[in-house]
């Protein structure tokens, strides 16, 4: 059984969601880390509770999710692959890989997740991995994440096939 | 658990984080010191043989870090149980960190009893039975990589070379690194089994003034980019009335294709919280944070379980080792931004706020955070540290230049045969390390030019590869050593390109809050996208060059102060490339999509 991610609109957060996070200014970044982990992004109303355990204006809280590449304020994806793009992955053709990947998932410009909801393609900044250029993170529905290796766009397209036709299965 | 050498040796031993001995450490290897008892000398020394050969006289070490994740080293961890258990045979297995050696990955290392150490690179899951059969059943080690030692006991021995003979190690100084690979980095037994925590109980011992009298002494420079004096910068903060002072080890490495600060944490993280207390101790702080970067969660979590199992030991806490001096370590995630990398950055970003940079002075020596005194050090600089405190400011001074003692990790990526990491005296020229350490370029390329020093730094073209990698020199030819990134550019990538990839770096990263960096920026980036687009003219160049001197005078933080360093080292190194895609309408290396199209 995979572990469903909570949604907003049942505005449940798990008991002792933060705990272990200072009750002080400096949690802030943590408490938001927290309310991103349950529901895969962040709703306004939980930015208000991390604001509040915290002791924050909610302007505060605002201003640090829209601050940091990590906060999400839209749903993101089951599946997020997140495509590294130190400079050792752009020399060897992690735009190429982002550019075949989205036209794949049929993301328009500016989009980043599919209609579905079922994948996200997101740009980081270099993992360090160099070694192993280009690389490709994938986050998983449970929670477990991947790290790729000389990635090309063809074991991406392998790997969301695969993906779909397990989510597929699922549903049926 | 059976006994391990942090455990008390008999009951006479009083030691306990509630009680500290001051000896406990030099009791770890040379002890028992306060008492004599042949049995309690033969319990240390079986266990210091049990680390190297495992319980059972066979060992296999499988590296697990980000790097060797990616390459795979999960897979063989489990092959490597899955084989051991069905071959009914008696093996410890351990985590390592990585050696740098990023071509090899994933490896493992093979050890027993009167056996040369095997190291075989990159192994396949597949391979594990038959690996594991040759060496420990057959006592066979011709199919390894590189062997540790001789012994003259194993078949094969004289097919393999010794690690210490191949180009990429014997030409390195591991000096902060010479863990890394070395030990298990969950394990604070085997820290202090290789001589860890030696420095702090030395520093503890001869008080805060002769620390930083040490540190001065061993001329060591902040590793980070910026290359202060860490010794004076101590001495600053130590000079401060306020309290309470903080130290923070900034492990924040943003700097696309370098991954120094991620190796030497992920795999000897004691080193890095080993430093940041006698920098506290030094500065007389009770607190310290360690900042780590939002895309780097091992290493996080390398350094938070590095700090529970000092706290566990009483290597942080109350009254460490019997000083008196009170310690505690929070381990702080960054949400990921580049500019939390910058020292003031850092400051907001731990109290919680947006990482935005402010103006200095005032530095944040005299006013850092929640306002108050705070020494900001790289993690490579605060195990370099650590290490002088244990070895000595002269051993480190031994190499070097004039002006810059010790060595420096480098990580050399691009087109080189082997990518990895690699620690060379400061002054090693960019040749040695790029053809003799890294291997050079692949058959296929031809090396054009080396990016040294992150989005910092500059391009030096290939004719001047003898510079030595001292920012006395490299300045003079517009790159800096910076955090210690080399990236290799060869003739099937275009200048251009690289130079707009950095600048389009520095434009998404930039926070926006001063002018020049906000504005400066956007209008380079847009000429270099019309250069490579093939819309450029011969005045834009000029355009170019003077926004690029604006920002770069005239920036708030140093992410503005030297974003345009890679556009004015690549139009003083590379005019001619600029000059074929705005005269000729020509992209040399046929990388801008589209000239390409143009000239086809």
């Amino acid at each position: 059984m995979k572990k469903p991610k909570g949604s907003a609109e049942a505005g449940i957060l798990p008991n002792g969601v933060f705990e272990g996070v200072p009750k002080a200014p400096h949690g802030l970044l943590e408490a938001l880390r927290r309310v991103q982990a349950v529901y895969g992004y962040l709703p306004p109303e939980w930015i208000s509770k991390a604001a509040e355990y915290v002791g924050v204006s909610f302007a505060q809280a605002y201003s640090v999710a829209t601050f940091y590449h990590q906060y999400s304020l839209e749903p993101i994806g089951k599946y997020r692959i997140i495509v590294c793009t130190g400079l050792a992955c752009h020399l060897k053709g992690s735009d190429t890989n982002i550019e075949s990947l989205r036209a794949f998932l049929k993301l328009k410009p500016g989009q980043r997740t599919t209609e579905d909801g079922l994948f996200s393609v997101e740009e980081t900044r270099c993992l360090g991995c160099c070694g192993l250029a280009p690389v490709v993170v994938i986050e998983k529905p449970d929670g477990s994440s991947e790290i790729l290796g000389k990635v090309d766009p063809c074991t991406l397209h392998v790997l969301v096939e695969r993906y779909r036709r397990q989510e597929g299965g699922e549903a049926e | 658990m059976s006994w391990t050498l942090l455990d008390r040796c008999c009951d006479k031993c009083m030691h306990s984080p509630e009680n500290p001995c001051p000896d406990y450490i030099e009791c770890r290897l040379s002890g028992p010191l306060c008492h004599d008892d042949e049995r309690c000398r033969e319990l240390r020394r079986r266990r210091l043989e049990e680390l190297r050969y495992g319980e059972r006289g066979a060992k296999i070490k499988v590296p697990v870090t980000s790097c060797a994740l990616a390459a795979g080293a999960d897979a063989v961890y489990r092959a490597v149980k899955d084989a051991v258990e069905k071959m009914d045979f008696e093996a410890t297995i351990t985590i390592s960190g990585c050696y740098g050696l990023d071509f090899i990955d994933p490896w493992v290392e093979l050890a027993a009893k009167e056996m040369p150490t095997a190291i075989y690179a990159s192994v396949k899951p597949g391979d594990i039975p038959r690996i594991l059969e040759e060496y420990f059943i057959k006592r066979d080690v011709s199919g390894a990589f590189a062997l540790k030692e001789r012994m003259g006991t194993a078949s094969g021995e004289d097919k393999v070379p010794l690690l210490s003979e191949l180009s990429f190690w014997a030409k390195q100084y591991r000096w902060v690194s010479r863990n890394c690979g070395v030990v298990n980095p969950e394990s604070l037994e085997e820290y202090v089994a290789s001589g860890g925590y030696g420095g702090l109980s030395r520093a503890l011992k001869i008080g805060p003034e002769k620390v930083i009298d040490e540190i001065q002494r061993s001329g060591l420079k902040g590793r980070g980019g910026a290359g202060f004096p860490t010794g004076l910068k101590w001495k600053f903060t130590r000079q401060q009335a306020a309290t309470p002072k903080y130290v923070i080890a900034n492990a924040h490495e943003g700097d696309p294709s370098v991954f120094v600060n991620r190796l030497l944490a992920e795999s000897d993280p004691f080193r890095i919280i080993e430093g940041l207390t006698i920098a506290g101790y030094a500065i007389g702080a009770n607190k310290g944070y360690v900042f780590v970067g939002a895309e780097k969660p091992l290493m996080a979590e390398r350094l938070r379980k590095a700090v529970e199992e000092a706290k566990r030991y009483g290597f942080l806490g109350r009254n460490i080792l019997a000083s008196g001096f009170d310690f505690g370590v929070e381990v702080v995630l960054s949400a990921g931004a580049y500019v939390s990398g910058e020292e003031t950055a850092i400051i907001a970003a731990i109290e919680g706020k947006r990482a935005w940079p402010r103006q200095r002075p005032p530095y944040p020596s005299e006013r850092g955070l929640w306002g108050k005194p705070t020494v900001i050090n790289n993690v490579e600089t605060l195990a370099h540290a650590a290490t002088i405190m244990a070895e000595g400011a002269e051993k480190f001074a031994a190499v070097g230049t004039e002006k810059t003692k010790g060595t420096k990790m480098f990580c050399v990526t691009g087109a080189v045969k082997r990518v990895g990491v690699y620690e060379v005296p400061i002054g090693t020229s960019i040749r040695v390390l790029v053809e003799e350490l890294a291997g050079g370029a692949p058959e296929s390329v031809r090396i054009k030019a080396v990016h040294v020093g992150d989005p910092a730094g500059g391009c030096i073209p290939v004719n001047l590869l003898d510079l030595p990698l001292d920012d006395e020199v490299l300045q003079g030819a517009g790159a800096t050593i910076g955090s210690g990134g080399v990236v290799v550019i060869s003739d099937k990538n275009c200048i251009v390109d690289v130079a707009k990839f950095y600048l389009s770096f520095a434009l998404a990263e930039s926070c926006g809050e001063c002018i020049p960096c906000r504005v400066g920026l956007r209008v380079m980036y847009g000429v270099l996208d019309k250069i490579t687009k093939g819309e450029g003219a011969e005045e834009d160049l000029q355009v170019l060059k003077q926004v690029a001197e604006v920002v770069k005078s005239t920036s708030l933080c140093a992410l503005g102060g030297t974003a345009p360093n890679p556009v004015l080292s690549t139009l003083r190194h590379f005019m001619d490339e600029y000059l074929a895609h705005v005269s000729e309408k020509r992209c040399p290396a046929s990388v801008c999509s589209a000239l390409r199209a143009r000239a086809g």
